[in-house]
């Protein structure tokens, strides 16, 4: 593996099915009633978050405890980064605390890529802008590997606002690498223009794909994209593009739906489809700590090789 | 994985060949049965790879012998390992345990090779993490000595005087095809 | 009418010099003018040129020197000092200072300093509308009766993207001979713009600036030009899309003309994922940003096809705390008067796109034509003012961004090795560089 992960491009194909067998492991070992290993003890882990999102801090942090790891949390709000300081000193500040790793949120695309060159721990990236939330593929994977086996094959139907998701980037090319076929689908307006380099398909047409797909991931849609034209109005695009009860119908039996929350219930998903059985919304949170304890382990729990790659 | 096994030459010297690892076994499995009343609450845990086969070999054994299967299960160490950061970061074992878990059993630990006991070391950290045995003994197939900590076997395949420059390599049919402990010297591994 | 500054007394031989790639020859300077071209001239000093190719002394359209108001990236001085590093003799300095150039003190100001500096001529640009605002004219007249003489207004940085607005100016500058240049950006296609909106720009999930945004509006403006019957300049065009418009434009007989930027004829935004800076490093975040490799070979034949002007450097200086951020937060442009003859020599001389005559048109002709920049852009022959670069093509540099005369850092080019060295350049006879070091 690479020494930092921040975009899910980093990982091979046994890299990825790597952090998935292990975060199976640990699944088991969450299972039971002493959660906590012994196998970060002494290294540090900072959160540095300069958004706000308890949901994703409190699972890295999760993750990092149950490793035994010392856990930092540096949120930009209230700190010297909120007085104007640059994420470059920001960086030469966790650098002199001596964090072993560095869990970022950003809001700026790229900006785990700037602190990679600034610090010498690992790198893991937890979400920067609208480019790419590697951790948040690989616990969707994990998901969808327990309730449906190897990806291989897989259909996965991801629809929504593409243009501006990093859990789309990611999954994309995470679904790619363990050879599943994904699907995007939403209106034109919300896909990149270059959406054809990539390694899925493309429709506009969420009824036509349904009854082929293993797994609907429904993204999250901001109802500000309104504004700027990107759909005329909130009841349209959840007409076109909402998954409700009839089209959930359209399934086949054995599929899933899956949403990386926050969710807009009775938007982009009805209330009664998020709380369904076929809904791996619950469990996906779940298994957020453990596939984070996995990348956090395979990260920090081997040899220190300065800068090499592991 | 099964490992590419070294042909025999003069400086690979076989210790141990299919037919004594089974004899080695019969007899643990005799010891077991002595010290522990028949087996009364026994749990065999084997230690992750190789230890998880002999395990359950001896619980094979074990039932032939008195008729009734002893629980057996594995117990994965990587995690409480003292030695992580000296190599890249591995993958994980699997930890099984019996449905009846190990509370108030008596746990015997089944590993390959017996050396520095820093894994014996890391299995009793593992094992306090997920109950509490009333007794936790140790068997090996091979005992080649140079311990680190206080540790020491309750039941022994074979004791091994080695030097510390050479390898003991252990194969079994289920993972490496064939029956075998090998002494390498340093420069043959 | 050019602005004097000291010429040194005495005679000076440039002994062996090949005039725009040519045979090698004497050039023998007297008074600040050429005063002889043949063998075995002698003067008061000798400058050894053997090997090295005698260009016009360049001069750059398109120049920020920041001063006043950004003296912390770039001043008049070491902005001048690395031009005349970088062979130019003349410089066409931006208006979007602080104070904004949109008044005749502005001007005058900056052209005063230019002449204290005195390593190359600086001619002020004026803004077109007060404050770059984009709401009413600036006032343009006053800046060309200044001492400034200021005949090429700009929103540099912005553009003028109101048409009323844009009519009204390349009319409006028709009185005194002016051309408007103009920075080609349709502000509402390129809102919170990043980097080229292509496949790069959709795997990094930076927000795209479409080529459509720049062709569209110097579509507009060809228009524009052509019904009110003025001069229209096209800033660092940077498309393929944008060359087609152009060469359109020309057929027609409109009075357009073009410059690119050295980095657009060299760099792409495939750069800004992977490069030996790391991604997304803020190094290559410009304006208008790295295209693909398609635009780059457009703009490379348009050059050499003449569709395109001019080379213009767009030297945009900006301290390191504006470039060592994260991408979004980062400032646009890239230094470039050092380095610019030697990325042209890389992309279009030694790919056989341009000869030596060739780049003199494009970096010193042209761009003194179109800015009516009198004393500058003659060709080497008797009579003219002495105004010449002596460059080495055989030299090969590792780019060290530390060695270089600019205040600010911000080169895209550290770590390559570029071809070229600029040896000498002199202005009206008067050495302001030798040895590749300021005299």
């Amino acid at each position: 593996m690479k020494r930092h992960l921040i975009s899910a491009a980093d990982l091979s194909r046994d890299d990825a099915l790597l952090i998935l067998d292990t975060a199976d492991e640990l699944a088991r070992i969450s299972d039971r009633s002493i959660k906590k290993l012994p196998t970060l003890r002494g290294r540090t882990v900072v959160n540095l978050f300069f958004e706000d999102s308890t949901r994703t801090r409190i699972s890295f942090e999760a993750a990092a405890k149950r490793l035994s790891a010392d856990v930092i949390n540096f949120s930009a709000k209230g700190s010297s980064v909120s007085k104007g300081e640059s994420l470059k000193d920001t960086a030469l500040t966790l650098e002199a605390m001596g964090a072993d790793a560095v869990v970022i949120r950003h809001g700026a695309s790229g900006a785990p890529y700037r602190l990679a060159g600034w610090v010498r721990g690992s790198v893991v990236n937890a979400g920067d802008g609208t480019h790419e939330h590697p951790t948040q593929a690989l616990l969707d994977a994990f998901t969808m590997r327990r309730r449906l086996g190897s990806l291989e094959g897989r259909r996965v139907t991801v629809v929504g606002d593409v243009l501006h998701s990093r859990v789309a980037r990611s999954n994309v090319l995470l679904l790619a690498t363990l050879g599943a076929e994904v699907t995007l689908v939403a209106p034109p307006t919300l896909l990149p223009v270059s959406v054809d380099s990539w390694p899925c398909e493309v429709s506009y047409d969420l009824d036509a794909v349904l009854p082929k797909s293993d797994v609907v991931m429904m993204l999250r849609v901001q109802r500000e994209r309104m504004n700027a034209a990107f759909f005329p109005t909130e009841r349209e695009y959840s007409r076109r593009y909402g998954l409700d009860r009839d089209r959930v119908a359209k399934l086949h039996d054995e599929a899933i739906v899956m949403h990386p929350g926050p969710m807009n219930r009775g938007m982009e998903i009805a209330a009664e489809v998020a709380d369904s059985a076929r809904s791996t919304i619950v469990e996906q949170v779940a298994n957020g700590v453990t596939t984070r304890m996995a990348v956090l382990y395979l990260l920090l729990g081997g040899a220190d090789l300065g800068g090499e790659d592991k | 994985m099964a490992e590419a096994i070294p042909h025999a030459q003069s400086h690979v010297h076989a210790v141990l060949e299919g037919p004594d690892i089974n004899r080695a076994l019969i007899r643990i499995s005799h010891e077991i049965l002595e010290r522990t009343k028949g087996g009364e609450d026994v749990v065999l845990l084997g230690i992750p790879t190789r230890g998880v086969y002999l395990a359950r070999r001896l619980a094979g054994h074990i039932r032939q012998f008195e008729g009734h299967p002893v629980p057996v299960g594995s117990l994965d160490i990587t995690m409480y390992r003292d030695d992580l950061r000296t190599r890249p970061a591995r993958p994980l074992g699997r930890t099984e345990l019996p449905a009846d878990g190990i509370d108030d059993k008596t746990v015997v630990l089944v590993d390959d090779v017996l050396y520095s006991g820093r894994t014996v070391r890391a299995a009793l950290d593992a094992l306090a993490a997920l109950g509490r045995p009333r007794a936790v003994q140790l068997a090996a197939l091979v005992d080649r000595g140079h311990r680190e900590l206080p540790i020491r076997a309750d039941y022994v395949g074979k004791n091994l005087p080695t030097s510390k420059s050479e390898i003991v390599k252990v194969y079994l049919e289920e993972n490496d095809g064939r029956d075998a402990v090998l002494l390498l010297k340093e420069d043959e591994k | 009418m050019s602005p004097v500054s000291p010429v040194s007394p005495g005679s000076i031989v440039i002994k062996g010099a090949r005039i725009l790639g040519g045979e090698p020859a004497d050039i023998l300077i007297e008074d600040g003018v050429i005063a002889g071209i043949g063998r075995d001239l002698a003067g008061d000093e000798t400058v050894e040129a053997a090997g090295l190719i005698a260009l016009p002394g360049l001069v750059d359209l398109h120049t920020h020197l920041r001063e006043p108001g950004r003296e912390d990236a770039e001043t008049v001085e070491t902005g001048t000092r690395a031009a005349a590093l970088g062979g130019y003799t003349a410089v066409h300095a931006m208006a979007n200072t602080s104070p904004v150039a949109d008044t005749a003190g502005v001007v005058e100001q900056v052209w005063r300093l230019g002449q204290e500096a005195g390593h190359c001529d600086v001619q002020p640009v004026g803004a077109v509308t007060e404050g770059l605002a984009g709401e009413r004219l600036a006032e343009l007249g006053a800046m060309a009766d200044s001492a400034a003489r200021v005949r090429v207004f700009s929103d540099d940085g912005k553009c003028v993207s109101d048409a009323v607005l844009m009519r009204r100016a390349l009319e409006y500058v028709k009185a005194f001979d002016g051309v408007v240049a103009q920075h080609a950006q349709e502000p509402r296609l390129t809102a919170g713009a990043q980097m080229n909106e292509g496949a790069v720009s959709g795997r990094l999930g930076l927000t795209g600036w479409p080529a459509v945004a720049e062709e569209a509006i110097i579509a507009r403006d060809c228009l524009l030009a052509a019904h009110v019957g003025s001069r229209l300049h096209v800033c660092h065009l940077s498309t393929a899309g944008s060359v087609e418009i152009v060469r359109w434009a020309k057929s027609k007989g409109w009075n357009v003309t073009a410059e690119v930027t050295p980095h657009h004829l060299l760099l792409t935004d495939d750069l800004v994922e992977d490069s030996p800076v790391g991604a997304y490093n803020p190094i290559y975040k410009v304006n208008p940003p790295l295209r693909t490799r398609e635009d780059v070979e457009a703009l490379r034949a348009a050059l050499a096809d003449g569709t395109i002007d001019v080379v213009a450097t767009d030297h945009a200086p900006h301290p390191v705390e504006d470039k060592e951020t994260e991408w979004a937060a980062a400032a646009m442009g890239m230094i470039g008067l050092e380095t610019a003859l030697s990325v042209v020599q890389e992309a279009m001389v030694e790919t056989g796109l341009l000869d030596w005559a060739g780049v003199a048109e494009r970096m010193s002709y042209a761009p003194a034509r179109i800015g009516r920049l009198a004393g500058h852009g003659r060709p080497i022959e008797v009579g003219s003012p002495a105004n010449i670069t002596l460059y080495d093509p055989s030299a090969r540099e590792e780019v060290d961004p530390g060695s270089y005369a600019s205040k600010s850092r911000n080169t895209p080019y550290e770590g390559r090795t570029l071809p070229g060295r600029v040896v000498a350049t002199f202005l009206r006879g008067r050495a302001t560089v030798l040895d590749g070091k300021l005299a």
